[in-house]
């Protein structure tokens, strides 16, 4: 069990890393461009938007306390 | 005979792939040496404290064990559809270039202390002298373990972006060239002094690294969720240009606000 637990702690940390706001972002930021993407309008924007909001709320959080 | 306008196309089309080339071997190149630096600090600190022998035998298993890794997912990756790989790969890159531009930024606008590789390589060492000594087949089983997980954890970061970038765009041994360049020069330097890597500024490969990372990231990623870029591929230099703004305007911003609070600090005090 303790070898799962760091084999799944392992993963977490070297996917997900010091903030998971930013794995939930792209994953939801993945899936509204294939949605969108679906009813003919460009996505472009989409990651570029999804990277931006990520990025300014993610050192929001980090700097808060300084 | 081609038209002009044939040619132009032709030539557009090799320029673009001579650059995204050139992108490729110069992330792979720079993510390796970053990661390199890091294992090298490690395998120092392991010889120094506890033997040449058992450090350098942890590197030659690591690497064994990194060969395994990348001879059996190299060429599954091949296989995956392009669309579905570059939606995977676009979104695991996308995870990491946010990860290292995040604490590049951090680093850079004072909010985060800047990794010292001395200080590292003193925190290593002095935990290994105090370790106690376990030998099996005539090495020391700290050392080999210390060495083995630092070189293992690091390589796999390494081997993670050089076959997800590489695969994503078609060209992994242009990827590896880049890589293992990267670490023979690493291991050149640091066998040459002896000592950490310190003067090379981590931080900076780690922001460069970042931004290509990122905007290689949001590229993909809306190509494989069958989205599609005005221009095609040469998107990836306005991308390019959006990421790095967006990172200097950040660094710009919280190094604003870390002077402020610095300021109010010492007027409270």
């Amino acid at each position: 069990m303790k070898y799962v637990v760091a084999f799944g702690r392992f993963w977490w940390n070297f996917i997900v890393g010091d903030d998971w706001l930013a794995a939930v972002g792209i994953i939801l930021g993945i899936a509204a461009t294939a949605g969108i993407a679906t009813s003919g309008i460009a996505t472009w924007w989409v990651m570029p938007l999804v990277v931006l909001i990520v990025l300014v709320v993610s050192l929001r959080r980090a700097t808060a306390a300084g | 005979m081609a038209t002009a306008a044939e040619w132009y196309g032709r030539r557009s089309d090799t320029v673009l792939r001579v650059t995204s080339g050139v992108f490729l071997v110069i992330s792979a190149f720079l993510a390796s040496a970053v990661e390199g630096i890091e294992a090298l600090t490690i395998v120092l600190a392991s010889g120094v404290a506890r033997g040449w022998r058992s450090s350098l035998t942890g590197v030659a298993a690591a690497l064994v064990v990194l060969a395994a890794i990348v001879a059996a997912l190299g060429p599954a990756l091949t296989v995956i559809p392009i669309n579905a790989l570059r939606l995977v790969v676009g979104g695991l890159l996308l995870t990491f270039g946010l990860q290292w531009l995040r604490k590049a930024i951090l680093r850079a606008s004072g909010f985060k202390s800047t990794k010292d590789e001395d200080a590292a390589y003193a925190e290593h060492v002095a935990e290994a002298e105090t370790a106690g000594r376990v030998e099996r087949h005539g090495v020391d089983w700290y050392g080999f373990t210390l060495s083995f997980k630092g070189v293992l954890l690091e390589g796999l970061e390494v081997a993670f972006i050089v076959l997800t970038f590489g695969s994503a765009q078609g060209s992994i041994p242009l990827a590896a060239l880049g890589a293992g360049v990267a670490i023979v020069l690493v291991a050149a330097l640091g066998f040459a002094v002896r000592a950490p890597l310190a003067k090379i500024s981590e931080n900076t490969i780690k922001f460069v690294v970042g931004v290509l990372l990122t905007t290689f990231g949001i590229f993909w990623s809306t190509e494989g969720a069958g989205g599609s870029w005005p221009g095609d591929d040469a998107a990836i230099f306005g991308v390019l240009a959006f990421v790095l703004a967006l990172s200097f305007g950040l660094v710009a911003i919280l190094k604003r606000r870390k002077r402020e609070m610095l300021v109010t600090a010492g007027a409270r005090a």
